[in-house]
Order: C-alpha cells, then structure tokens, then sequence
C-alpha cells in the first residue's frame, strides 16, 4: 500500500510498488492526460510534479512516492498552470497534441521557479521533452509570452 | 495471411499516378438525410435527390453516410473522411463547413469516419480508397466539404423561410443562427425540417472576398484548448471494460519468423493472462500495461532467421554504392541525349550522396484496440490512416463480415507516414491477439517504444550519383541523376503504381526537376532488401531535394553564379518555384552582410503541387552545425488555415532539421541498433531555430502543407554549411558526413 497525496487529494495505491508512476496513474487511477513516449526518461511526455519537481513518471516507481505530493495535468490549478494553458492555446501551440501535458508540466515548474527565463533558462528546463512534431518555435514563445503576462 | 494485395476492387482502381493536376474535384452529388430529428448532409447515387430515411440506409457497421450532421440542439459535427495525425485535417475541414454554413465554432465537433468509398475516397487518389497522405486532405475536401455546408445552408435557409413566411433571400445564417429581422432560431430548430426538403441541385459558394474563416489568420485550432488539458483522447487512452493490454515480441531481424516459444515463467507471473502467438510474433496479454512488460521479459523466443535479412546497414550501403558504377535498371526521365551532352561538355561535376534509413518515431508508440460484441460486431480504434484497407484487413484476419467491423477513428500522436501501412500491422496484431485469446475480452496492444523503433518500416536508404555537364561558359547543358534504393510501394497494396520498374515515390523531386536543362536523365536501380520501408513525411523528396539543391549549389560555385541568381534563371518556365524562392530570399536579406561567423543557404523544392523556398542562417560552434534562423516562403494555393500552415512549416523545418543533423537507424547483421530516443535522437528544443514563415496570395486551389515544409531544410543548411567551411556534406545524417 502505497500512501501519497494525487491532485490535492489523499489516495491509496495497492500495486507493485515497483510499477512506475506512469502505469499505476494510467491504468490504476485512470487519468490518461499522462502520456507514454519512450519508458526511458528520454521524452518528457509522462512528466508530472512531484512535491513540485519535474519528474518523469515512466522513471519514478511507485514505492517512490511514499508520502509525497503527486500533480498531473489534470490537477494543475494555481495562477501560473492557468496562465500557461491559456497562452498555449493563445499562441495554437499543440499540434497533434499527445506530447503537450509533459510539456506544459515543465513549463509550469519552469515559471514557478523562474519567473523571467532566459531562452538558456528555457533549453535546459525543456530540452528532456521531446515534441516531434516540432513545435517548440511555438513552446519557447509561449513561455516567454506567460511570463510577460505573469508579470504584468 | 495477409494481403499481399489490396482487394482487386480498389487496386483497379488505384491511379497509376498521383497526379493533381488532371484530378476531376467534381462528379459528386449531395444527398440528404433525416437524423432523429435532426439533417446530415452527404452523398447519395444521382436518383435519391429527395429526403430518405436514415434507417435505410445507415447500419451499426457503417455509421450514418454524410459529411455534416446538424443535431436537434443545433449541434454540428463534420463528419471527416481526412485522418489527422496533428497537422490539422480536422480544423481545415470544419473551417470549410463553418465559412459556408455559417454554424460558427461553440457547437462544433469533428469526427472521423469511413465506410462508403463513393463519399469518403480521396480525389487525389482517383477516388479509390480511403486514405490520408500525399499533402492532399484539403485538396479532397475543398469542394467536397464547401458544397456539403452550403447546401445545408440553403435548405435550412429554405426551411426557415417556409416556416416565417418570409422570402429567403431575407434569412441570414450566422456563428449558428438562423435569423430574419428580430426573429432567431438555432439551426437546430429547422434542421428536422429542412431534412424533409429537395436538395438544390446548385448551390452558390460564398465569394472569397465575403470569406470570414477561410484565411483568417487569427483564427485558431477547435481543437487546441483540449490538449493544453491532458483532455485529447488517443488510442493509448482507450479503455474498455475488462479490457487487457498486450505488448508484442517481435523478431529481432526483419523477416524472421517464431520457432518456439517458452512462456512458462510469463504465465506464472502475476498479472498476465496468457502468451499468445501471432503472425507478427509473440503477444504477451496482461491485466495491464506493466504486468504485460514485466511479463515480457520472463518469455525466450526462438527464431526461424532462414529467411531472414541479415546484412547490417554497412554491408547495405557500400553494396549501394557499388551499384552506382552500374547503369540503372529503370529511367524515370529522359530529356535529350544526356550521355552524349555529357561527353561533349567542357566541364563535368560529379558528387555521390547517401541517405541512412529513418525512423518515424511519432510520440505514441504505435497501437491499436478491439472488441468483440456479443451480436458479432467486431469494433477496432486505432490510427486508421486508410481504414477501407484496414476493415478489409482485418476481415482477413479474422473471417468478420466488412459489414460486421466498425472502425473508430482515432486521433493520434503524430504519423509522418507510420500509420498509412499496408499490411495494417499493428491493427491486425489487436484483432489477431483477440481471435487466439478466444475474444474473452476486449485487447489493446501497445507497443513499446522499442518495438516501434525496431518494428522497421523505415524511410529507406538510398545512394544518389549527381553529375553535371558544363558548357564553357559555365550554362548546364547535362544533368544526370542516378538513384539506389529500395521501392516503398512494391510488393505492397500500391505495387500496381510501380510501372516500367520505376515506383514513382523513389525519383519524385527528381525526375520532375524544375529546371530548365536541355539534356536530363534520372535513373533508378531498385534493391532487393529485407527491411521495411515505408513513405516518411514528404517521401522521396526527403532524398531528392536534397542532392538536387545541394549539387546545384556546387554548380553555382563552380560557375562563380550567385545560388538565387542561377536558379531563377533556370525556372522561368516555373514561376511559382520562382515567386517563392525569390520571397523567401528578399525576407531572409539575401545578398546583405550576415553577422559575423554565419551563412545563409537556400533551397526551394515542390512537393505535392506545394511550393516552398527556405533560407537557413547557420553558424559553426564547437565544430557543430547551428541553425539559428530559417525564413520560410510558401505557396500551397489559397491559405485556408494561414497559422496551421505557418505551424506545418515550422513543424516542417523542425522536423526536417533533425532528420539531417542526427537521425540514423542502423543495423549490425540485420538488428536494428537503437531502441529508443536516446541513441535516435529527433530535434530538441535547443537546436530549433527561429522561423518565419510568408505565404504567397494565390487564388489557386488549395494543396496540402503537411509534407513540404520538410524537404527544403535539410539542403539550405548544407549550402549554408559549405559557405562557411568549404564542406560539402554529402553523406547524412550530417553529424556523420562532417566527418567522412
């Protein structure tokens, strides 16, 4: 039994605690909005928060996240998620869309924890999420874009 | 067990070409139909041009005939026969309804279905089949889907004004309104009505200056708030009750086949429900994802490798390269005496290129799922890039009726080519999976990465021979094109299109050269390899345009002609090639100062009747290729959606981008080497460049922009990098060719 908080709310996991984050989310829990891409931590698509840290779920076990605070796309809420959800669409970011909730997670802990990122700043924090379909020309204006309107 | 054929009834049919330009966009008629209230709009034969009753007409296994369905609530659903894989079918063809019936965008949906050859076969495709590829979604449906909405338009329109007593040409239609003076109704409420009238035999299309949606660039994606939200569903997202998951074993060389199985620890394992074999290789179904793969790896296969391909990629290309010294099997294009112009000329250039094999590496692993109901329906979700051909298939695998298998169209995690295969692998591994589990449940096989990576149907390898006869005063008077490699379509349900020995996707961008040179050849040499192959997002122009534009440069250099200047001299017979490469170059600041340690090149290449001229600005660092900016000129005809298509080309670019720098699947005695995106590593957001991209004003019909955004990058930042460091890069991926 694996005790952890999901989307700021207390949940129960009795799985293999050996089961990655992104398996027991999927096919335990339900919520898909996570995505499978590579298994590796090579692609970013199943990143989610943990205690709010960027984190891919394909590479973070359950037995992991005893105790901890777990958000997925679908719990995202505070004034930066809203306001990166809003520019991305502003802005027709997502193309075929599947790698789009890995992305918009570590943008999100991107802007929380750097309020002006440089595009330095956005490289490293996105270059361990893949999009190919390419649309990172649109991503990188996107963060910039909320951070302006983060800031006004 | 599979098809090695598509049904005779569509391979007759099939064109021997895909040729745009002689396509009919005509010969169909609208029908109409009474939906539970409600209209559907749609084809019926000639006779039936009176409201029918849908009951007749529709059944479980084929939904209800028709391109727009307006619902009692005033719901409207464009029903697509166009896939969309993420370049945006859907949005273009709910732009073309929403501009000509006036719905707006609140109570929109679009939904993909198939069924009905007559109504949903592509024109591009002589109206064959079903299908989505070539660029050509909105080139099909730009009559198809403008004629649908507007004559729904007009019959509501007709419906209302019977109903107001007021003349019709007083009724408006507009973002879902029916309205005359103070009076307004939803579309809803004549839809019922309106089902019951004629259908016009004409309609008049809106005038492209009263367009509102139909070039708007500001509009933006119907789709797009969705997948901010983790809310778009995939096939990976299907779930049926008591649903089980599979994960496939296949064989670790192409063409090898199961001997034995040991499966005793897997079925031991907790979690998984049985191992299964199939035509593809071994299934190993669980209760779920994890179990599936902790299950897999508890199974040892024995393979029969008899007939297996077992030479790795080296052992492949240097036997390409040999057949580059012979005379080709097959000539695509024979203008004038090459051999003699060649001979006679004062100068010739000759460069050898080389192309690896590529993987599509969309983000969702390949997938498909199926279930079997209890009335014997058969139901299978997945990526069904040519569902026709998948129904059929997977009637074969399964002995179901077409009638019986109802296919649900999914979006999906990106495509490049993978999903429009012929063998429908992955879809007939689910229904193949759920026939040798007794279909004791519903199943969805998901690959893992590896599998998709390793599964093969790569881009092929070519080698290409380039030479040029010069004249003395530097004019080309010879050009000759040698091409090796293997034929996508042979052996395949598109075989037919192979003619003379020239399968037309190897030597397109190639054999149709723009430029004006008086004696041309372009050869082809076909190869007998065991890896699969398939089309990859603008197909042979990912090889084509690259050897033409790069060895074109070289020309440029060794004539002392600047590369814009020589090409425009070259295409006056092609001024659409010429506007774009001329556009792309004056926003780009051709012939300007560049700062300091940087280059510009250029390319303009056309694929699929679209035309597009990239300039890439490119810097050395550390020895490594950057690409800081690329300026993106296009011209696909009427920009329907301007942001999907400035977004196609910068996805095109990006896409492009990597494929040269670093993407390469290669093979040791027959295995493919990389598994997974650390060691085939696709474009990342540090090396994106900036794009900007300009669209040409035309009022020609629109084509696609999928695909030509692609070929035009990999060759620009070649003729940028030999500006800077004198390297001509002829053998990709680039990080290889720098050094060889």
């Amino acid at each position: 039994m694996t005790k952890f908080t999901l989307n700021g709310t207390e949940h129960t996991l009795d799985v293999d605690p050996g089961m990655p984050l992104l398996w027991a989310l999927r096919d335990h829990v339900g919520l898909t909005g996570t995505k499978f891409g590579c298994g590796l931590a090579q692609c970013g698509a199943c990143t989610v928060h943990v205690d709010g840290v960027p984190m891919r779920s394909c590479q973070t076990f359950v037995g992991d996240i005893e105790g901890a605070s777990v958000t997925t796309i679908e719990g995202l809420s505070d004034k930066v998620a809203e306001t990166v959800q809003q520019v991305w669409a502003d802005l027709d970011v997502p193309q075929c869309g599947y790698c789009q909730s890995g992305q918009i997670m570590s943008a999100v802990a991107l802007l929380t924890e750097t309020q002006k990122p440089s595009d330095a700043d956005i490289d490293d924090a996105m270059a361990g999420n893949l999009c190919r379909c390419a649309t990172y020309h649109r991503i990188r204006a996107a963060i910039h874009e909320a951070a302006n309107r983060l800031e006004a | 067990m599979l098809p090695e054929n598509l049904p005779e009834m569509i391979a007759k049919r099939v064109p021997q070409r895909l040729d745009l330009s002689s396509v009919s966009r005509r010969g169909f008629l609208l029908g109409v139909t009474a939906s539970a209230g409600g209209l559907a709009i749609g084809f019926r034969p000639a006779q039936a041009t009176e409201a029918t009753s849908t009951e007749a007409t529709s059944d479980a296994a084929n939904p209800l005939e028709a391109y727009i369905e307006i619902a009692e609530d005033g719901s409207v659903t464009v029903l697509s026969s166009q896939f969309d894989m993420g370049q945006g079918s859907y949005h273009g063809l709910a732009t073309l309804v929403v501009e000509e019936l006036g719905c707006g965008w609140e109570k929109l949906s679009v939904r993909g279905v198939n069924g009905n050859t007559a109504l949903y076969g592509n024109i591009a495709f002589g109206g064959a089949f079903q299908g989505s590829g070539g660029s050509t979604s909105i080139f099909t449906s730009w009559d198809r889907y403008r004629q649908a909405a507007a004559t729904a338009r007009a019959m509501l329109t007709q419906a209302a004004a019977q109903e107001w007593g007021v003349p019709a040409g007083e009724i408006t239609i507009a973002d879902g309104l029916i309205g005359h003076g103070d009076k307004a109704a939803s579309l809803g409420a004549f839809a019922a009505a309106a089902a019951k009238l004629p259908v016009p035999g004409d309609v008049t299309l809106k005038a492209p200056d009263t367009w509102t949606e139909i070039g708007n660039p500001d509009l933006k994606r119907y789709d797009r708030v969705g997948k901010t939200k983790g809310q778009q569903d995939f096939t990976l997202d299907v779930k049926l009750p008591g649903m089980l998951t599979a994960v496939m074993i296949h064989p670790p060389k192409f063409g090898a086949t199961v001997k034995s199985v040991d499966a005793a620890q897997a079925k031991a394992q907790p979690g998984v429900v049985d191992v299964v074999t199939i035509h593809r290789g071994v299934a190993v179904v669980a209760k779920d994802m994890w179990s599936a793969i902790t299950g897999r790896d508890l199974v040892t296969v024995e393979w029969d490798e008899s007939q297996a391909e077992t030479r790795g990629t080296e052992q492949i290309l240097s036997e390409y390269r040999a057949l580059l010294d012979q005379p080709p099997q097959a000539v695509a294009r024979n203008d004038g005496d090459t051999a003699a112009a060649l001979a006679a000329a004062d100068r010739v250039l000759e460069a050898d290129y080389e192309f690896p094999f590529l993987a599509h590496a969309a983000m969702e692993p390949l997938n498909a799922a199926a279930r079997m109901n209890a009335d014997g329906t058969l139901e299978v979700w997945g990526g069904h890039q040519m569902p026709d051909l998948y129904q059929h298939i997977v009637s074969q695998v399964t002995g179901v009726d077409m009638a019986n298998i109802r296919m649900h169209i999914m979006k999906t995690g990106g495509g490049f080519g993978r999903r429009a295969v012929g063998d429908a692998d992955v879809v007939s591994e689910a229904v193949a999976i759920g026939q040798a589990i007794g279909w004791k449940a519903p199943v969805k096989v998901q690959w893992t990465r590896e599998n998709d990576m390793r599964g093969g149907r790569y881009r092929p390898a070519y080698t290409h021979r380039l030479k040029a006869g010069l004249d003395k005063d530097g004019n080309i008077v010879a050009w000759e094109n040698h091409i090796v490699g293997q034929s996508i379509m042979a052996g395949g349900p598109f075989g037919g299109m192979v003619q003379n020995g020239i399968d037309p996707t190897s030597v397109e961008g190639a054999s149709n050269l723009p430029y004006a040179i008086p004696n041309l050849s372009v050869g082809l040499t076909t190869t007998d390899v065991k890896v699969p192959v398939l089309w990859w997002r603008s197909v042979g122009s990912t090889h084509t345009a690259y050897t033409t534009e790069a060895f074109l440069d070289e020309i440029a250099e060794a004539v002392g002609k600047d590369p814009v200047a020589l090409r425009l001299d070259l295409l006056k017979d092609h001024p659409r090639h010429a506007a774009v490469l001329k556009l792309a170059a004056e926003k780009a600041g051709w012939g300007k100062p560049v700062a300091e340690g940087r280059a510009l090149g250029i390319a303009v290449h056309e694929s699929f009747q679209s035309y597009v001229a990239q300039v890439a600005e490119v810097s050395m660092e550390d020895g490594e290729i950057r690409v800081h900016r690329v300026v993106c000129a296009v011209d696909c005809g009427i920009a329907v959606n301007p942001d999907t298509i400035k977004a196609q080309m910068e996805g095109g670019v990006g896409f492009g981008l990597g494929a040269i720098l670093r993407e390469e699947i290669t093979m040791t005695d027959g295995e493919v080497d990389q598994g997974n995106y650390d060691l085939y590593e696709p474009l990342r957001i540090d090396a994106m460049p900036v794009v900007e991209v300009h669209i040409v004003d035309s009022d020609a019909n629109p084509t696609g922009v999928g695909e030509p955004g692609v070929p035009p990058i990999g060759p620009a930042v070649a003729n940028a990098v030999a500006k800077l460091t004198g390297n001509r890069i002829r053998t990709l991926p680039m990080a290889k060719g720098m050094t060889t």
